[in-house]
This record gives C-alpha cells, structure tokens and sequence, in this order.
C-alpha cells in the first residue's frame, strides 16, 4: 500500500498476485492493525470514533458497489435499495424472532442478495444506460413496498427500532464499543474484497467489465457472473444496511432513498472504479470532506465573517467545494483518488532520479 | 513566497488570539445548544427560514444579558436532511457539551432517539419524528414540543366539523396526502375519527415529488366532491394542489393544510395570496409580526444599525424557529432557577423541559404544558386563513379530539 520494490522483479504468477508483495507489507498491516485496534479506540475522542464509524459503515457498502459497478461494469442505483432489504430483513428478524445480529446480518445480506439477483436480470440483456434505468426501477419499486407494505415496514411509519446488538451479554451501546462491531465488518468485508479481487471470480468480472463478448468466448459464464456481482454486491449493500440499522437502532424508510444511492456512486467515482484502496479512500473522503470544511470556517471563517452569516457560508461553500474538488479530482486524475496516490508513489519511488 | 507564509502565520496568530479572548470573556458561565438544520438540502426552503429565526431569538436573550447570568452559544450544524450527518452532528455537539440539541428532519430524528436517550441530552423535533415519540415515558430524551401529525389531524377534523355546522354526519372528507411516512401517519386516527363522527373519508396519495397532481385533484372535485379537504403535503406539493384546486373551482375555504404546507410561501408560490383568498392553514406557532418578542428582535437589529433580516417576512417558518429557541431557553431557565443560579447538565435541563407551562410569549407559542408523560405538550394549533392578502387568525389555540389522540398513544405504547 504504503512501500514498493524500485523495479519489477516479479517472475511467477503466484508472486505477482499476492497480497502482500513485500515482507514489510505485513509490517504495515500489523502496524495498521495495532494503529486502529489498540491506540485510536483508547486515546481517540469518543467524536472522532463516531466518524470513523459512520466511515466503516460506508466502506461496506462502497465496496459491494465497486464490486458490480468498478470490477464488473455493472452500472446500478439501486444500493440504497438493497441496504433497506438488509436492514428490514435484519430489523424484522430481530424484533418478531429476537433473533442475536451474529443472525440477522448474513439474513439480512442474503435476503438483499436475493432480490439483487431479480433486479439485476435485466443486465443480461441489456447495459450501460438501460441497466441504470432497470436498477433505478428496483430501487423504486423496493421503495414503494417498503412504503406500503406494513408486514414488512412495521405500520405507517415503516420504522422499526431495534436494541442494540449484543455479544455474550455485552451490549454494543457505546460509540467506543460500536467502534470495535463496524471496525470487525469493515475489515472483513476489506479482506473479502481484496481476495474475491484477485480470485477466478475476480477474473472473471474484470473480463465481462472489459468485454462481455470476448469473456465468453473464453469461457466464462456470463450469465452467471453477472449475477454473481449482483448477488454479492448486493450481499454487501444488506450488510450495510444491517450495520445502519444497528447503528442508529432503528430501520426508517428515509433513510435509504435514491440519494444515498447516488451518494455511493460518487464515493466510488471519486475513489476510483474497480479499486479497494480507492473505495476507502473515496468513502474517507465524502464522509469527511464536509466535516474537514465546517471545522476550517469554524476556526477561520470568524475573520470574515459574522457569525449570523457564517451558518449559509458553510452550508453553501460546503457544497461548493465538494462540488468543485469532484470536478477537480477527476479532471487531473480521471481514475479517482486511487490513481492520484498510485501517481504520487511511482513519482517517489524513482526519486530523486526521476527522468 | 516569505511574505506569504508570514501573512498567513499572522493570520493564525490572530486566530489563536481571538479564539483564546473569546474563550477567556465567556469562561465563566456559559451553556452551549445544539441546533441541526438543513439550508443546503431537498427542505432547504424551510431551513433558511427557520433557523435564522432561532439564531435571532438567542441574539436576543444574549443581548439582554442571557439567561439567568448565562449566556448561549449556538452550535448550528447543516445535516442536508441525510442521516449520518445527523450522528455527527449529534457526537459533536456532545463534545462540545451541549445541554440539549435541535433536531431537525424525521429520518433524523429516527436515527438518534436511541442515541439521546443513551446520552441523556434532550432533542427537541417539532413536526418531525414520529406521533408516539409524544409519549415522554417512551421516548424519555425526545420532545416534539409541537402538535404531532394525529393532533393536527385531529384539530383539522374539529375544524372541519365547525366549518360545516357543528356536525359531520353523512358528509365527505378528503384526505389528500403526500406518499411517505409523514404523510400516511395521520390515516389511522383519520379513520378512527371518520367511524366516531360518521363522515365519509376517501384518501388520495400523491407521490413523490408532488409536483403533477391533476389526477387525484380532479378524482376528488369531479368524482367524490367532497365537503371539505384536507391537505398534507410537503415541499413544493401544497403549491400545485392550492393552483390545482383554484383551477378546478373548488372553494378554498373548504380545505385545511397541515402544518407543512401553510407557509406564506408555499401560499405565494401557488400565484399569491390575492389567489388563495380563504385557504386555511393549521400552525403550531403564532403567524404574523404582531408579537413583542418579533418587536424586540426588530428593534435588537435596528440598535446595532442594521436591517431586520428578509427571512423574518416569511412569519410562518420564521416564528416556528422562534419558537424553538424560545422553548429552549424557558427549558434552560428553569433549570438554572432549580439549581439556585448554578450551570445546569444536560439531564437539568431535561427537567426543566418537562416543567414548562403558561409560557405564551405573548402568543406566540401555545399554552402548553409539558410534563414528565406528555412531552407533546398538549397538541395545540391555531387556525390561519388566508383573508385580504395575508393570514388572519381565524381559530386561537385549541385542541382536536385530544382524548383519540391519547388513546391512540396509549395503544401504540402497549404495542411495543
């Protein structure tokens, strides 16, 4: 992630695909692990943990996006959807069953699982564009049944609160807690990915993004891979939205509209398509962006101006400039934040002798 | 290069400075609020307008001297009505050791009442969350302190009931309504209420966004032709249906709007108020600039040599933020005068929440009483119509069927 050799001296194909590529590579890990298990939770404020937490929720399902729409071209905008499939499922086994969330959340994901794999059958006959429209219509149509379904939503409000998971007799109700159940998943679904990446599953939906055509013709199942992507990108968005209905103890319609899944679009573009690495680092980025703004104008903002101003000035530059660094990051580096970090790592591994 | 970096190292400098003065001056007592809002997202239209008002409500008790010896600093935080802004927002203004926090938004409101309560720091959600959450044995950390989606239904049906002389047996309601949760919770005591009273009731969702309703608007004046309307919708929705409506013929002082679709520019935006003549709105806080506190703050603004700010035009949200704050404080008072002058935690100010009663402001807020059970305060509203141009009160403070409303608390209590 952080070091490379200063060429390339790869000779089998065993070497080029493993994880870690150098010996330091799992003394970083190991340093990232003691890093976020052991210093953040003990010496970081209770608030930063909440960032970071509403982060993990969000590379979980960041993840299961790039998994369909970077590795395997499959566009949706239909995640927001299927994280509110995951999180009724989980919130309805949880509450009618009193079922422990060690249960509700793989149910939640492959209940979500399930129905990506209906939505997600027009993409065997059709793509780019048309897809989105038919995953825009799942996510519509899951929409309105959660509306107006009340076995599912749990009456007119269509929420459904759920008590906080617990583990052994041990509550998760604390943000420091809470911490250690997101930072488990996230690092779970981080290691999933970065595996299934570098599988033949991986493979596979590289070749169907690439060219469907020519990944047939040498021998891949393309119906069954597609919705393979869909199933476990979908199985990652119910996780997300299990880990949503945990987190904020409750299951509530709005909270899973068209926007979120717009959202996740965009921490994806941003991080960089078809990319783990990018896909962390765009999750980072648009949970803490507006945060990183709002703190600036607190601090700097009183030189010029005051304070009833102050209030639309951040709101309105938050925007701005998230809009802006969008555009900006994505016309000096069309590949996303990934590709931005590669760039500035092959500058340095050649330094000073760049020529 | 140097000079730049050294502009900017002063720049810092006289930060730091500042904020160290800053922090020394208002060391000694001072109490931080919390207030979500949204000006940047799809409710932007009420949170510009709201939120200013309860930034200048504060302005004001801060230049009279504070509370009790205790001024207030606001920490004003855009949710853009999405969730996990919301929990930041929340973990920051309890870094910052806010005694109690504004929320703002329903989904918002949802995803925090555990937290509130986990935390033991009072949110107040005033048209948002859900009708239960008036239940203060419940939801002990969420005040709605305004009349939830059932009691505004309720006074609509009462007001109704007034308007076709004194009794609705055999007439027709229609319940036109925005698709959504919000707009569906009314339904249940709607139907209790149609069964008690004897009147028909057909409903009509319109979907999201609401901007095309010329169906169900002329399902309703065509076919069912009711005897009066009742209207809850959101955003920009009650716009066309009022246009709608007018366009149709259907006299206008035969519907009542909820409380979201009865400001002065969702009435505007719908071809002026000349066009709307008659249509009434139901309103948990006083409309209008005729109240001393609006006076106040008018004359706060003219002290300091300024114009009173633009928002203050738009009554209806404006004073909604007015209101809030002014619960807020009354909330925070009463718990300093519990303690005896001393700074209250955040539990204090909880109490002296629940203790709040016979606090009008000169009516602008409704004579409520919140108490350890009712954290609703009653479900008061007022009647405003629009007459001559501008919105007349028509109906002071009541409240519609209270006894169904607690009934159907009670129910959904024992249901959970």
């Amino acid at each position: 992630m952080f070091h490379r050799e200063s060429g390339v001296f790869k000779t089998t194909y065993s070497a080029d695909m493993a994880l870690y590529p150098l010996p330091i590579a799992k003394w970083t890990v190991a340093v990232l692990a003691l890093v976020f298990v052991v210093i953040v939770p003990f010496f970081v404020h209770e608030y930063y943990l909440s960032i970071l937490n509403l982060i993990f929720i969000a590379i979980v399902g960041a993840l299961g996006l790039n998994i369909l729409v970077g590795y395997t071209g499959q566009i949706s905008i239909g995640h927001g959807a299927f994280m509110s499939v995951g999180a009724y499922t989980a919130a309805n086994l949880a509450v009618k069953l009193g079922l422990p969330f060690w249960l509700t959340l793989p149910a939640g994901g492959l209940m979500a699982a399930l129905i990506g794999v209906i939505v997600g059958m027009p993409s065997l006959r059709i793509k780019g564009l048309y897809l989105a429209i038919a995953t825009l219509a799942g996510q519509l149509i899951i929409e309105w049944t959660i509306n107006r379904v009340p076995a599912i939503s749990g009456g007119a409000q269509s929420s459904i609160e759920v008590d906080r998971p617990t583990l052994f007799g041990f509550s998760f109700n604390t943000q420091g807690s809470l911490y250690f159940f997101l930072l488990f998943f996230a690092v779970i679904a981080i290691v999933a990915t970065l595996n299934l990446v570098r599988s033949r599953i991986g493979r596979a939906f590289v070749a169907v993004r690439d060219q469907d055509i020519a990944a047939e013709i040498i021998g891949i199942n393309i119906y069954r891979y597609k919705l393979l992507a869909f199933a476990i990108s979908s199985f990652y968005a119910g996780v997300c939205g299990v880990l949503y209905t945990y987190y904020f103890g409750i299951a509530n319609y709005e909270q899973f509209q068209l926007v979120v899944s717009i959202d996740y679009l965009a921490m994806i573009i941003i991080g960089g398509l078809g990319s783990v690495l990018g896909t962390i680092l765009g999750a980072i980025f648009v949970t803490l962006l507006p945060i990183v703004i709002r703190i600036f104008m607190e601090n700097v903002g009183g030189l010029f101006f005051t304070t009833a101003e102050m209030a639309n000035v951040i709101s309105g530059l938050r925007l701005g400039v998230f809009g802006g660094l969008i555009i900006f990051f994505l016309i000096v580096e069309p590949e996303g934040l990934n590709r931005l970090w590669r760039n500035i790592r092959s500058y340095f591994r050649v330094w000073p002798f760049s020529y | 290069m140097t000079r730049f970096v050294k502009s900017w190292l002063g720049v810092a400098a006289t930060t730091a400075t500042l904020a160290l003065g800053a922090g020394q001056a208002f060391a000694q007592k001072e109490v931080v609020f919390g207030l979500q809002c949204d000006r940047t997202g799809p409710t932007a239209n009420v949170g510009t307008v709201l939120c200013p008002g309860y930034q200048d409500y504060i302005a004001l008790v801060n230049s009279k001297g504070g509370v009790e010896g205790h001024k207030i600093k606001v920490l004003e935080i855009d949710n853009e009505y999405k969730v996990p802004p919301a929990i930041e927002a929340h973990e920051r203004f309890k870094k910052d050791g806010a005694v109690l926090e504004g929320l703002y938004g329903t989904p918002q409101t949802a995803g925090l009442n555990k937290k509130l309560e986990e935390d033991k720091i009072l949110g107040t959600s005033p048209g948002f969350g859900t009708a239960s959450a008036a239940d203060g044995k419940r939801y002990p950390y969420t005040f709605p302190i305004a009349a939830s989606y059932w009691s505004q239904a309720g006074a609509a049906v009462a007001f109704a009931k007034e308007k076709l002389g004194g009794s609705l047996k055999g007439k027709k309601i229609a319940y036109i309504f925005y698709d959504n949760p919000a707009g569906k919770e009314p339904l249940a005591v709607l139907e209790d209420l149609a069964k008690d009273e004897g009147f028909e009731m057909r409903t009509f969702a319109v979907p999201a966004p609401g901007l095309e309703m010329g169906a169900q608007i002329l399902d309703i004046t065509g076919r069912f032709k009711p005897d009066f309307i009742i209207s809850h919708l959101f955003g920009r929705a009650p716009s066309v249906s009022i246009k709608e409506l007018k366009g149709k013929g259907f006299p206008l002082s035969k519907v009542v709007g909820l409380v979201w679709a009865s400001s002065e520019a969702d009435i505007i935006a719908a071809g002026g108020m000349g066009v709307a003549e008659g249509y009434n709105t139901i309103q948990f806080a006083g409309v209008g600039k005729d109240f001393p506190v609006i006076k106040d703050i008018e004359a706060m603004y003219k002290a300091q040599g300024k114009q009173p700010p633009k928002e203050m035009d738009s009554t209806v949200l404006y004073n909604r933020g007015v209101l809030i704050a002014a619960l807020h404080v009354e909330a925070l008072r009463n718990a300093i005068k519990a303690k005896g002058g001393a700074t209250p935690n955040s539990e204090e100010v909880k109490k002296g929440m629940e203790s709040i009663k016979g606090f009008t402001l000169g009516g602008l807020v409704p004579p409520m009483e919140i108490t350890t059970a009712d954290h609703e305060g009653g479900g008061w509203v007022e009647i405003w119509t629009v007459k001559g141009g501008k919105l007349v009160r028509t109906k002071e403070w009541f409240q519609g069927y209270r006894p169904v409303i607690q009934k159907h608390l009670a129910a959904d209590a024992s249901k959970s």
